[in-house]
């Protein structure tokens, strides 16, 4: 149990994959300017994560192991998650609409966020089991949900803020995005190892 | 090498087949069409068709329920535009429904309201701003032109005037609606809306 406890602490503050690990960096910047989005985007991507961080498990042990097949890791699991994110698609737009409309054009574009990838490969390389590679999934994506609506609430404030000429836009988003990464590498004492 | 095209290959027609099934067991029983006729009508919310409302309108009609000259608000650029998209011929505006006019806001006299908050509850579009006892004025931006605060009225005191065309009201002609909402609309060129890579 501490382990799991460990590992989700560990990815969601420590390890964190958008501030520490620079991951999924293209939603963060683009899907950060409304605060009401950026919670659709985490809440598509904790539930795609999730998911294919799983299935990737699944293929990886019980398709491409027993085959000697590990050089296709990356391709299949390209594969596994644009099924994944193609179903869930498909579940949603069935089962809750206005979720679908919340989520909109965010939904199929987690195909391409290399977080999603990013965790399938890191769960591979760290050797996790299935209900690690699952909590660690999780973690990653609640860690990215925390950091994204955290930051767009932050620009909609900047949005209002008498910012200086040259900084306008993008460049103090990317400033403010700097300075939240430092602000998480105070994270890196909670947990040893 | 065999056994890898092998396995990518089941691995593929696997998931074709589970989409597949996904796709028929998920099927969305939605209509295009009426998305599209409800981007003609002009949401006035007015109910002068007979429906409660230009979404409830645009089903009917996708349903070919109802006629497509049932618009007094849209006048005849809707109904030509209607039968345009359906391939159906024009034809005058159905009378029943009431008569074209110019674009109107309802407009409240102040010194007559009583504050009973009659026709805030009957405004479709949450254009009135009021709260009990206490004066009600209308927002002209929000206001459609509707004319349903006019009848709940005890003392009669809204009345609709018609938009001169200032150089406070006049808009751009309205673009085509977008296939979908942008995040935000500030001076941000480097975010585009993609979740992507």
């Amino acid at each position: 149990m501490t382990e799991y406890a460990l590992i989700l602490i560990s990815t969601v503050l420590v390890n964190n994959i958008v501030l520490v690990k620079f991951l999924g960096l293209c939603p963060f910047m683009g899907v950060s300017r409304k605060l009401e989005t950026a919670t659709g985007m985490a809440l598509a991507t904790t539930f795609v994560l999730t998911l294919s961080a799983i299935c990737s498990y699944l293929v990886n042990e019980f398709l491409l192991i027993p085959l000697d097949l590990e050089y296709l890791q990356t391709i299949s699991f390209i594969l596994v998650i644009a099924v994944v994110v193609q179903f869930t698609e498909m579940v949603v737009h069935k089962t809750s609409p206005v979720l679908y409309q919340v989520l909109g054009i965010f939904l199929p574009l987690i195909t391409t966020n290399c977080a999603v990838l990013g965790v399938a490969l890191l769960n591979v390389q760290q050797q996790h089991g299935f209900l690690q590679s699952a909590v660690y999934g999780f973690g990653a994506a609640v860690g990215f949900s925390l950091v994204l609506v955290l930051f767009a609430a932050m620009r909609e404030r900047i949005a209002v803020a008498d910012v200086p000429e040259a900084f306008r836009g993008p460049a103090i988003a990317l400033i403010t995005a700097g300075l939240m990464s430092m602000a998480f590498m105070g994270f890196a004492g909670l947990v040893k190892g | 090498m065999l056994s890898a095209l092998l396995a990518l290959g089941i691995l593929g027609v696997l998931f074709g087949l589970l989409l597949g099934y996904a796709a028929i067991r998920y099927k969305v029983e939605g209509d295009p069409l009426v998305d599209k006729i409800d981007a003609i009508l002009p949401q006035t919310q007015c109910g002068q068709c007979g429906y409660p409302g230009c979404r409830p309108y645009a089903e009917a009609i996708a349903r070919d329920e109802a006629d497509i000259n049932r618009c007094p608000p849209g006048g005849e650029t809707v109904i030509i535009a209607l039968a345009d998209l359906l391939g159906r011929d024009p034809k005058p505006l159905d009378e029943t429904c009431g008569e074209e006019k110019p674009k109107m806001v309802a407009y409240i006299h102040e010194e007559l309201c009583i504050g009973c908050t009659l026709c805030i509850q009957a405004c479709p579009v949450d254009a009135i701003l009021g709260a009990a006892k206490q004066m009600h004025t209308i927002i002209e931006s929000e206001c459609t032109g509707c004319e349903l605060c006019v009848a709940p009225c005890p003392v009669d005191c809204i009345e609709m005037v018609p938009v001169k065309q200032g150089l406070d009201s006049w808009k751009w002609p309205a673009p085509p609606p977008p296939p979908y909402e942008r995040p935000a609309a500030d001076d941000d060129p480097a975010a585009e809306p993609a979740g992507a890579h």
